[in-house]
Protein backbone atom coordinates (compact mmCIF):
# COMPACT_ATOMS: atom_id res chain seq x y z
CA UNK A 1 0.00 0.00 0.00
CA UNK A 2 1.46 3.32 -1.02
CA UNK A 3 1.60 6.14 1.51
CA UNK A 4 -1.16 8.76 1.20
CA UNK A 5 0.03 12.28 0.52
CA UNK A 6 -2.43 15.15 0.60
CA UNK A 7 -0.64 17.26 -1.98
CA UNK A 8 0.54 16.51 -5.50
CA UNK A 9 1.88 18.52 -8.40
CA UNK A 10 -0.26 16.58 -10.88
CA UNK A 11 -3.12 14.14 -10.26
CA UNK A 12 -3.87 11.70 -13.08
CA UNK A 13 -7.39 10.25 -13.02
CA UNK A 14 -7.47 6.69 -14.37
CA UNK A 15 -5.21 3.66 -14.01
CA UNK A 16 -5.43 2.42 -17.59
CA UNK A 17 -2.79 2.74 -20.27
CA UNK A 18 -3.53 6.43 -20.87
CA UNK A 19 -3.15 7.34 -17.21
CA UNK A 20 0.02 5.30 -16.80
CA UNK A 21 1.58 6.68 -19.98
CA UNK A 22 0.74 10.24 -18.92
CA UNK A 23 2.17 9.65 -15.42
CA UNK A 24 5.33 8.03 -16.76
CA UNK A 25 5.93 10.77 -19.32
CA UNK A 26 5.33 13.57 -16.79
CA UNK A 27 7.90 11.98 -14.46
CA UNK A 28 10.30 11.44 -17.36
CA UNK A 29 9.96 15.15 -18.21
CA UNK A 30 10.99 15.95 -14.63
CA UNK A 31 7.65 16.52 -12.90
CA UNK A 32 7.79 15.51 -9.22
CA UNK A 33 4.86 14.33 -7.12
CA UNK A 34 2.65 12.75 -9.77
CA UNK A 35 -0.24 10.73 -8.30
CA UNK A 36 -2.41 8.29 -10.27
CA UNK A 37 -5.91 7.52 -8.95
CA UNK A 38 -7.81 4.43 -10.11
CA UNK A 39 -11.23 3.49 -8.78
CA UNK A 40 -10.78 -0.25 -9.42
CA UNK A 41 -7.70 -2.40 -9.94
CA UNK A 42 -5.02 -1.37 -12.43
CA UNK A 43 -6.00 -1.93 -16.06
CA UNK A 44 -9.58 -2.89 -15.12
CA UNK A 45 -11.35 -0.49 -17.50
CA UNK A 46 -11.25 -0.12 -21.26
CA UNK A 47 -7.52 -0.82 -21.68
CA UNK A 48 -7.71 -4.33 -20.28
CA UNK A 49 -10.75 -5.09 -22.42
CA UNK A 50 -9.49 -3.78 -25.75
CA UNK A 51 -8.65 -5.60 -28.98
CA UNK A 52 -4.91 -4.83 -28.63
CA UNK A 53 -4.42 -3.63 -32.21
CA UNK A 54 -1.98 -0.86 -33.11
CA UNK A 55 -1.96 0.75 -36.55
CA UNK A 56 -1.05 3.71 -38.69
CA UNK A 57 -3.64 2.90 -41.42
CA UNK A 58 -6.01 5.75 -40.66
CA UNK A 59 -8.31 7.95 -42.68
CA UNK A 60 -7.47 11.40 -41.25
CA UNK A 61 -4.12 13.13 -41.22
CA UNK A 62 -4.33 13.67 -37.46
CA UNK A 63 -4.88 10.00 -36.68
CA UNK A 64 -2.19 8.94 -39.18
CA UNK A 65 0.31 11.22 -37.43
CA UNK A 66 -0.69 9.98 -33.95
CA UNK A 67 -0.71 6.35 -35.13
CA UNK A 68 2.72 6.60 -36.75
CA UNK A 69 4.25 8.43 -33.78
CA UNK A 70 2.87 5.73 -31.47
CA UNK A 71 4.22 2.94 -33.68
CA UNK A 72 7.65 4.57 -33.52
CA UNK A 73 7.40 4.64 -29.72
CA UNK A 74 6.02 1.08 -29.44
CA UNK A 75 9.05 -0.16 -31.40
CA UNK A 76 11.37 1.04 -28.64
CA UNK A 77 9.05 0.69 -25.65
CA UNK A 78 10.43 -2.55 -24.24
CA UNK A 79 13.90 -1.03 -24.12
CA UNK A 80 12.68 2.25 -22.67
CA UNK A 81 10.43 0.78 -19.97
CA UNK A 82 12.52 -2.30 -19.19
CA UNK A 83 9.66 -4.75 -19.57
CA UNK A 84 8.19 -6.82 -22.39
CA UNK A 85 5.08 -5.20 -23.91
CA UNK A 86 4.16 -8.10 -26.21
CA UNK A 87 4.75 -6.17 -29.43
CA UNK A 88 4.02 -8.16 -32.57
CA UNK A 89 4.23 -6.26 -35.86
CA UNK A 90 2.34 -8.70 -38.01
CA UNK A 91 0.69 -6.03 -40.16
CA UNK A 92 -2.95 -5.06 -40.62
CA UNK A 93 -4.60 -6.60 -43.67
CA UNK A 94 -7.61 -4.44 -44.53
CA UNK A 95 -10.33 -6.24 -46.49
CA UNK A 96 -12.80 -4.32 -48.70
CA UNK A 97 -16.01 -6.01 -49.82
CA UNK A 98 -17.40 -3.10 -51.85
CA UNK A 99 -15.84 -1.03 -54.63
CA UNK A 100 -16.66 2.20 -52.78
CA UNK A 101 -14.99 0.84 -49.68
CA UNK A 102 -11.87 -0.11 -51.65
CA UNK A 103 -11.79 3.44 -53.10
CA UNK A 104 -11.88 4.85 -49.55
CA UNK A 105 -9.05 2.52 -48.50
CA UNK A 106 -6.98 3.64 -51.48
CA UNK A 107 -7.67 7.31 -50.72
CA UNK A 108 -6.56 6.73 -47.12
CA UNK A 109 -3.50 4.90 -48.44
CA UNK A 110 -2.48 7.92 -50.55
CA UNK A 111 -2.76 10.10 -47.43
CA UNK A 112 -0.78 7.56 -45.39
CA UNK A 113 1.94 7.29 -48.05
CA UNK A 114 2.29 11.09 -48.13
CA UNK A 115 3.04 10.97 -44.38
CA UNK A 116 5.63 8.19 -44.63
CA UNK A 117 3.34 5.26 -43.81
CA UNK A 118 4.16 2.54 -46.31
CA UNK A 119 0.73 1.04 -46.81
CA UNK A 120 0.23 -0.74 -50.14
CA UNK A 121 -2.50 -2.44 -52.12
CA UNK A 122 -1.99 -6.20 -52.22
CA UNK A 123 -3.45 -8.65 -54.72
CA UNK A 124 -5.72 -11.52 -53.70
CA UNK A 125 -2.78 -13.92 -54.20
CA UNK A 126 -0.57 -11.88 -51.90
CA UNK A 127 -3.37 -11.48 -49.36
CA UNK A 128 -3.57 -15.28 -49.25
CA UNK A 129 0.19 -15.47 -48.73
CA UNK A 130 -0.06 -12.99 -45.85
CA UNK A 131 -3.02 -14.85 -44.40
CA UNK A 132 -3.16 -18.46 -45.64
CA UNK A 133 -6.62 -19.93 -45.21
CA UNK A 134 -8.40 -16.60 -45.58
CA UNK A 135 -11.71 -17.07 -47.37
CA UNK A 136 -12.23 -13.88 -49.30
CA UNK A 137 -13.80 -14.77 -52.66
CA UNK A 138 -16.30 -11.98 -52.02
CA UNK A 139 -13.61 -9.36 -51.26
CA UNK A 140 -12.79 -6.75 -53.92
CA UNK A 141 -9.47 -5.46 -52.61
CA UNK A 142 -6.91 -5.36 -49.81
CA UNK A 143 -4.41 -2.94 -48.30
CA UNK A 144 -1.55 -3.91 -46.00
CA UNK A 145 0.87 -2.07 -43.71
CA UNK A 146 3.50 -4.33 -42.27
CA UNK A 147 4.49 -2.15 -39.30
CA UNK A 148 0.95 -2.31 -37.87
CA UNK A 149 0.12 -5.15 -35.51
CA UNK A 150 -0.63 -5.52 -31.85
CA UNK A 151 0.85 -5.30 -28.38
CA UNK A 152 -0.26 -6.61 -25.00
CA UNK A 153 -2.45 -3.95 -23.35
CA UNK A 154 -1.92 -5.41 -19.88
CA UNK A 155 1.85 -5.69 -20.14
CA UNK A 156 2.10 -2.25 -21.73
CA UNK A 157 0.11 -0.66 -18.88
CA UNK A 158 2.09 -2.51 -16.21
CA UNK A 159 5.37 -1.66 -17.94
CA UNK A 160 4.42 2.04 -17.82
CA UNK A 161 3.35 1.64 -14.21
CA UNK A 162 6.61 -0.02 -13.13
CA UNK A 163 8.72 2.56 -14.96
CA UNK A 164 6.60 5.40 -13.51
CA UNK A 165 7.00 4.04 -9.98
CA UNK A 166 10.76 3.86 -10.43
CA UNK A 167 10.63 7.59 -11.29
CA UNK A 168 8.72 8.33 -8.10
CA UNK A 169 5.09 8.27 -9.29
CA UNK A 170 2.52 7.24 -6.65
CA UNK A 171 -0.36 4.96 -7.70
CA UNK A 172 -3.49 4.56 -5.59
CA UNK A 173 -5.87 1.86 -6.74
CA UNK A 174 -9.37 1.35 -5.32
CA UNK A 175 -9.46 5.11 -4.89
CA UNK A 176 -12.41 6.81 -6.57
CA UNK A 177 -12.49 10.46 -7.54
CA UNK A 178 -15.69 11.94 -6.09
CA UNK A 179 -15.17 15.61 -6.88
CA UNK A 180 -12.81 18.19 -8.33
CA UNK A 181 -12.32 21.51 -6.58
CA UNK A 182 -11.96 24.56 -8.82
CA UNK A 183 -11.07 28.00 -7.43
CA UNK A 184 -11.69 30.90 -9.77
CA UNK A 185 -10.68 29.55 -13.13
CA UNK A 186 -8.18 26.96 -11.99
CA UNK A 187 -7.86 23.53 -10.40
CA UNK A 188 -7.39 23.50 -6.62
CA UNK A 189 -7.73 19.86 -5.65
CA UNK A 190 -9.31 16.45 -5.99
CA UNK A 191 -11.78 14.83 -3.60
CA UNK A 192 -11.52 11.05 -3.39
CA UNK A 193 -12.99 8.14 -1.48
CA UNK A 194 -9.75 8.11 0.56
CA UNK A 195 -9.44 11.83 1.21
CA UNK A 196 -8.59 15.19 -0.35
CA UNK A 197 -5.49 15.92 -2.45
CA UNK A 198 -4.47 19.51 -2.99
CA UNK A 199 -3.15 20.04 -6.54
CA UNK A 200 -3.05 22.62 -9.31
CA UNK A 201 -3.20 20.14 -12.17
CA UNK A 202 -5.47 17.22 -13.06
CA UNK A 203 -5.25 15.05 -16.18
CA UNK A 204 -8.49 13.30 -17.13
CA UNK A 205 -7.62 9.79 -18.37
CA UNK A 206 -10.85 8.23 -17.12
CA UNK A 207 -11.71 6.41 -20.37
CA UNK A 208 -15.42 5.48 -20.35
CA UNK A 209 -16.09 7.83 -17.42
CA UNK A 210 -14.26 10.83 -18.93
CA UNK A 211 -17.43 12.92 -19.31
CA UNK A 212 -18.26 12.54 -15.61
CA UNK A 213 -14.77 13.51 -14.45
CA UNK A 214 -14.83 16.50 -16.82
CA UNK A 215 -18.22 17.59 -15.45
CA UNK A 216 -16.76 17.55 -11.91
CA UNK A 217 -14.38 20.29 -13.07
CA UNK A 218 -17.21 22.16 -14.80
CA UNK A 219 -15.99 21.15 -18.27
CA UNK A 220 -18.59 19.86 -20.70
CA UNK A 221 -17.54 17.30 -23.31
CA UNK A 222 -20.00 15.53 -25.63
CA UNK A 223 -18.56 12.05 -25.02
CA UNK A 224 -20.60 8.91 -24.49
CA UNK A 225 -19.64 5.29 -23.91
CA UNK A 226 -20.55 2.34 -26.11
CA UNK A 227 -20.29 -1.29 -25.13
CA UNK A 228 -18.28 -3.40 -27.59
CA UNK A 229 -17.95 -7.16 -27.33
CA UNK A 230 -15.12 -9.58 -28.05
CA UNK A 231 -14.25 -13.29 -27.90
CA UNK A 232 -11.02 -15.24 -27.49
CA UNK A 233 -10.20 -18.86 -28.31
CA UNK A 234 -7.98 -21.45 -26.73
CA UNK A 235 -4.34 -21.13 -27.78
CA UNK A 236 -3.57 -23.01 -31.00
CA UNK A 237 -0.49 -23.34 -33.15
CA UNK A 238 0.65 -20.00 -34.57
CA UNK A 239 -0.22 -19.23 -38.18
CA UNK A 240 -4.02 -19.54 -38.15
CA UNK A 241 -4.39 -15.77 -38.62
CA UNK A 242 -0.92 -14.20 -38.92
CA UNK A 243 -1.95 -10.56 -39.60
CA UNK A 244 -4.62 -8.45 -37.95
CA UNK A 245 -7.54 -8.94 -40.33
CA UNK A 246 -9.88 -5.99 -40.42
CA UNK A 247 -12.86 -4.90 -42.47
CA UNK A 248 -15.13 -1.91 -42.02
CA UNK A 249 -18.03 -3.18 -44.16
CA UNK A 250 -17.36 -6.79 -43.13
CA UNK A 251 -17.45 -5.37 -39.63
CA UNK A 252 -14.76 -7.43 -37.93
CA UNK A 253 -11.25 -7.55 -36.63
CA UNK A 254 -9.54 -10.87 -35.97
CA UNK A 255 -5.97 -11.54 -34.85
CA UNK A 256 -3.92 -14.29 -33.30
CA UNK A 257 -1.87 -13.35 -30.25
CA UNK A 258 1.76 -14.54 -30.19
CA UNK A 259 0.59 -16.73 -27.34
CA UNK A 260 -1.70 -18.66 -29.74
CA UNK A 261 -5.18 -17.48 -28.76
CA UNK A 262 -7.28 -15.88 -31.48
CA UNK A 263 -9.23 -12.78 -30.57
CA UNK A 264 -12.05 -11.18 -32.54
CA UNK A 265 -14.64 -8.44 -32.30
CA UNK A 266 -17.23 -6.66 -34.41
CA UNK A 267 -20.31 -4.46 -34.31
CA UNK A 268 -23.31 -6.74 -34.87
CA UNK A 269 -26.30 -4.52 -34.14
CA UNK A 270 -25.19 -1.21 -32.77
CA UNK A 271 -23.84 -0.86 -29.28
CA UNK A 272 -25.74 -0.36 -26.06
CA UNK A 273 -24.86 2.96 -24.45
CA UNK A 274 -24.49 1.69 -20.92
CA UNK A 275 -21.73 0.91 -18.48
CA UNK A 276 -22.30 -2.80 -18.06
CA UNK A 277 -19.29 -4.78 -19.14
CA UNK A 278 -21.11 -8.00 -19.92
CA UNK A 279 -21.24 -10.33 -22.89
CA UNK A 280 -24.31 -11.50 -24.80
CA UNK A 281 -25.21 -14.83 -26.40
CA UNK A 282 -26.22 -13.02 -29.62
CA UNK A 283 -22.75 -11.61 -30.04
CA UNK A 284 -21.10 -14.96 -29.33
CA UNK A 285 -23.10 -16.60 -32.11
CA UNK A 286 -22.69 -13.68 -34.53
CA UNK A 287 -18.91 -13.45 -34.05
CA UNK A 288 -18.50 -17.22 -34.33
CA UNK A 289 -20.26 -17.09 -37.70
CA UNK A 290 -17.88 -14.33 -38.84
CA UNK A 291 -14.85 -16.38 -37.75
CA UNK A 292 -15.98 -19.48 -39.61
CA UNK A 293 -16.87 -17.48 -42.74
CA UNK A 294 -13.61 -15.52 -42.92
CA UNK A 295 -11.31 -18.28 -41.61
CA UNK A 296 -13.11 -21.60 -42.20
CA UNK A 297 -10.37 -23.61 -40.54
CA UNK A 298 -11.17 -22.08 -37.16
CA UNK A 299 -14.40 -24.11 -36.89
CA UNK A 300 -12.83 -26.75 -34.66
CA UNK A 301 -11.15 -24.21 -32.35
CA UNK A 302 -12.84 -23.56 -29.02
CA UNK A 303 -13.95 -20.21 -27.60
CA UNK A 304 -12.78 -19.96 -23.99
CA UNK A 305 -14.02 -16.54 -23.01
CA UNK A 306 -16.11 -13.57 -24.03
CA UNK A 307 -16.25 -10.11 -22.51
CA UNK A 308 -16.98 -6.52 -23.35
CA UNK A 309 -15.52 -3.08 -22.82
CA UNK A 310 -16.40 0.49 -23.57
CA UNK A 311 -15.38 2.83 -26.35
CA UNK A 312 -15.52 6.43 -25.13
CA UNK A 313 -16.93 8.07 -28.25
CA UNK A 314 -16.77 11.64 -29.50
CA UNK A 315 -18.91 13.05 -32.35
CA UNK A 316 -16.01 12.78 -34.83
CA UNK A 317 -14.39 9.66 -33.32
CA UNK A 318 -11.17 11.51 -32.55
CA UNK A 319 -9.88 12.34 -29.08
CA UNK A 320 -9.83 15.50 -27.02
CA UNK A 321 -6.23 16.22 -26.13
CA UNK A 322 -4.91 19.27 -24.31
CA UNK A 323 -5.72 21.85 -21.64
CA UNK A 324 -9.23 23.20 -21.07
CA UNK A 325 -10.68 26.59 -20.12
CA UNK A 326 -10.27 25.51 -16.49
CA UNK A 327 -6.56 26.14 -15.96
CA UNK A 328 -4.69 23.04 -14.91
CA UNK A 329 -7.41 20.68 -16.18
CA UNK A 330 -6.19 18.54 -19.06
CA UNK A 331 -8.01 16.03 -21.24
CA UNK A 332 -6.69 12.83 -22.80
CA UNK A 333 -10.13 11.46 -23.56
CA UNK A 334 -12.59 10.30 -26.20
CA UNK A 335 -10.33 7.91 -28.09
CA UNK A 336 -13.38 6.16 -29.58
CA UNK A 337 -11.87 2.69 -29.30
CA UNK A 338 -8.22 3.58 -29.97
CA UNK A 339 -6.89 4.79 -26.65
CA UNK A 340 -4.52 1.88 -26.27
CA UNK A 341 -2.72 2.32 -29.58
CA UNK A 342 -2.38 6.10 -29.15
CA UNK A 343 -1.25 5.97 -25.50
CA UNK A 344 2.51 6.14 -26.09
CA UNK A 345 2.22 9.41 -28.04
CA UNK A 346 -0.65 10.98 -26.08
CA UNK A 347 1.19 10.55 -22.77
CA UNK A 348 4.20 12.27 -24.29
CA UNK A 349 2.08 15.09 -25.74
CA UNK A 350 0.38 15.79 -22.39
CA UNK A 351 3.82 15.92 -20.73
CA UNK A 352 5.03 18.33 -23.43
CA UNK A 353 2.00 20.61 -22.99
CA UNK A 354 2.38 20.59 -19.20
CA UNK A 355 6.11 21.20 -19.05
CA UNK A 356 6.74 23.32 -22.16
CA UNK A 357 3.40 24.58 -23.40
CA UNK A 358 4.22 23.41 -26.93
CA UNK A 359 3.95 20.02 -28.62
CA UNK A 360 6.06 18.08 -31.12
CA UNK A 361 2.91 17.35 -33.18
CA UNK A 362 0.38 20.12 -33.84
CA UNK A 363 -2.70 18.92 -31.98
CA UNK A 364 -4.62 22.22 -31.88
CA UNK A 365 -7.40 20.62 -33.93
CA UNK A 366 -7.99 18.10 -31.12
CA UNK A 367 -9.09 20.91 -28.80
CA UNK A 368 -12.36 20.00 -27.06
CA UNK A 369 -14.07 23.21 -28.17
CA UNK A 370 -14.03 22.03 -31.80
CA UNK A 371 -17.45 20.45 -31.30
CA UNK A 372 -18.99 23.79 -30.24
CA UNK A 373 -17.35 25.46 -33.21
CA UNK A 374 -18.54 22.75 -35.57
CA UNK A 375 -14.96 21.90 -36.63
CA UNK A 376 -15.29 18.15 -36.71
CA UNK A 377 -12.60 15.99 -38.32
CA UNK A 378 -14.53 12.83 -39.05
CA UNK A 379 -12.56 9.57 -38.97
CA UNK A 380 -14.01 7.00 -41.40
CA UNK A 381 -11.76 4.09 -40.39
CA UNK A 382 -13.33 2.75 -37.18
CA UNK A 383 -14.68 -0.74 -36.35
CA UNK B 1 2.23 -33.04 8.14
CA UNK B 2 5.18 -32.15 5.90
CA UNK B 3 7.05 -28.85 5.97
CA UNK B 4 5.69 -27.94 2.57
CA UNK B 5 2.05 -28.21 3.59
CA UNK B 6 2.58 -26.41 6.88
CA UNK B 7 4.38 -23.72 4.95
CA UNK B 8 1.04 -22.84 3.38
CA UNK B 9 0.26 -21.03 6.61
CA UNK B 10 3.57 -19.65 7.77
CA UNK B 11 6.64 -19.85 5.59
CA UNK B 12 9.75 -18.60 7.30
CA UNK B 13 12.03 -21.42 6.26
CA UNK B 14 14.23 -20.44 3.33
CA UNK B 15 14.73 -23.99 2.13
CA UNK B 16 10.98 -24.65 2.07
CA UNK B 17 10.34 -21.30 0.42
CA UNK B 18 12.82 -22.12 -2.35
CA UNK B 19 11.36 -25.58 -2.85
CA UNK B 20 7.84 -24.16 -3.11
CA UNK B 21 8.80 -21.53 -5.68
CA UNK B 22 8.91 -24.09 -8.46
CA UNK B 23 5.40 -25.44 -7.85
CA UNK B 24 3.20 -24.86 -10.91
CA UNK B 25 0.00 -23.15 -9.72
CA UNK B 26 -1.64 -22.35 -13.07
CA UNK B 27 -1.29 -25.48 -15.15
CA UNK B 28 -2.86 -24.03 -18.32
CA UNK B 29 -0.28 -21.24 -18.54
CA UNK B 30 2.49 -22.91 -16.50
CA UNK B 31 2.88 -20.16 -13.91
CA UNK B 32 4.81 -20.99 -10.75
CA UNK B 33 4.22 -20.04 -7.13
CA UNK B 34 7.54 -18.17 -7.18
CA UNK B 35 6.42 -15.85 -9.99
CA UNK B 36 3.09 -15.25 -8.28
CA UNK B 37 4.77 -14.42 -4.95
CA UNK B 38 7.22 -12.02 -6.62
CA UNK B 39 4.41 -10.00 -8.21
CA UNK B 40 2.19 -9.98 -5.10
CA UNK B 41 5.25 -8.59 -3.31
CA UNK B 42 5.38 -5.78 -5.88
CA UNK B 43 1.76 -4.77 -5.24
CA UNK B 44 -0.14 -6.93 -7.73
CA UNK B 45 -2.39 -8.17 -4.98
CA UNK B 46 -5.71 -8.91 -6.68
CA UNK B 47 -6.54 -11.99 -8.73
CA UNK B 48 -7.37 -9.89 -11.79
CA UNK B 49 -4.08 -8.00 -11.78
CA UNK B 50 -2.12 -11.27 -11.55
CA UNK B 51 -4.30 -12.65 -14.33
CA UNK B 52 -3.57 -9.66 -16.56
CA UNK B 53 0.14 -9.85 -15.87
CA UNK B 54 0.82 -13.59 -15.80
CA UNK B 55 -2.23 -14.97 -17.66
CA UNK B 56 -3.21 -17.14 -14.68
CA UNK B 57 -6.82 -18.21 -15.17
CA UNK B 58 -6.89 -17.27 -18.86
CA UNK B 59 -6.38 -20.80 -20.18
CA UNK B 60 -8.91 -23.51 -21.00
CA UNK B 61 -9.78 -24.15 -17.33
CA UNK B 62 -10.53 -20.43 -16.77
CA UNK B 63 -9.08 -20.41 -13.27
CA UNK B 64 -10.85 -23.47 -11.91
CA UNK B 65 -7.50 -24.95 -10.95
CA UNK B 66 -5.66 -21.91 -9.63
CA UNK B 67 -8.07 -19.23 -8.42
CA UNK B 68 -8.51 -20.51 -4.87
CA UNK B 69 -4.79 -21.17 -4.41
CA UNK B 70 -3.86 -17.71 -5.66
CA UNK B 71 -6.45 -16.00 -3.46
CA UNK B 72 -5.08 -17.88 -0.45
CA UNK B 73 -1.55 -16.83 -1.36
CA UNK B 74 -2.60 -13.16 -1.65
CA UNK B 75 -4.33 -13.49 1.72
CA UNK B 76 -1.27 -15.05 3.32
CA UNK B 77 1.08 -12.38 2.02
CA UNK B 78 -1.10 -9.31 2.61
CA UNK B 79 -2.71 -10.42 5.86
CA UNK B 80 -6.21 -9.75 4.53
CA UNK B 81 -8.91 -12.41 4.78
CA UNK B 82 -9.71 -14.21 1.49
CA UNK B 83 -13.26 -12.81 1.57
CA UNK B 84 -11.90 -9.26 1.30
CA UNK B 85 -9.75 -9.93 -1.77
CA UNK B 86 -11.45 -9.23 -5.10
CA UNK B 87 -11.85 -12.72 -6.58
CA UNK B 88 -12.05 -11.65 -10.22
CA UNK B 89 -14.78 -12.13 -12.79
CA UNK B 90 -15.76 -15.52 -14.17
CA UNK B 91 -16.77 -15.10 -17.81
CA UNK B 92 -18.90 -17.12 -20.21
CA UNK B 93 -18.90 -19.60 -21.83
CA UNK B 94 -18.73 -21.89 -18.80
CA UNK B 95 -16.67 -24.38 -20.77
CA UNK B 96 -14.85 -24.06 -24.09
CA UNK B 97 -17.14 -24.46 -27.13
CA UNK B 98 -16.08 -24.94 -30.77
CA UNK B 99 -16.58 -21.94 -33.07
CA UNK B 100 -18.22 -24.24 -35.63
CA UNK B 101 -20.88 -25.33 -33.14
CA UNK B 102 -21.60 -21.75 -32.05
CA UNK B 103 -21.71 -20.59 -35.69
CA UNK B 104 -24.33 -23.16 -36.62
CA UNK B 105 -26.58 -22.28 -33.70
CA UNK B 106 -25.73 -25.41 -31.72
CA UNK B 107 -25.59 -27.96 -34.56
CA UNK B 108 -22.21 -29.40 -35.47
Amino acid sequence: MMEWKDTAEVVVVGGGVQGMSVAYNLAKFGVKDVVVLEKGSICSGSTGRCGAGIRAQWGTEMNCRLGLASLNLFEQLEEELGMDVGLNQCGYLMVAYKESEFETLKKSMALQNSLGIKTRVVSREEALEICPGLSADDAVGFTFHERDGHADPFLTTFAYQEAAKRLGVTVHKFTEVTGIRVQGDRIAGVETSKGFISTRAVVNCAGPYAQFIAAMAGVKIPNYSERHEIIITEPVEFGVCPPMLMSFSGNYYIQQRPHGSIIGGCSPEGHPEDFENRGTADFLEHMSRTFVKVLPRTKGIRVVRQWSGMYNMTPDKQPELGETDVKGFYLSTGYSGHGFMFAPISGQLIAEIYTKGTTSIDISMLHYKRFERGELILEPAVV
Amino acid sequence: MSDVIRAGNVCDNEEVENRERGIVICRCEEVTLGEIRDWIERGYDTFDELKRLLRVGMGPCQGRGCREMILREISRMTGRPVAEIPAGTIRPPVKPVKLGILASGGRE
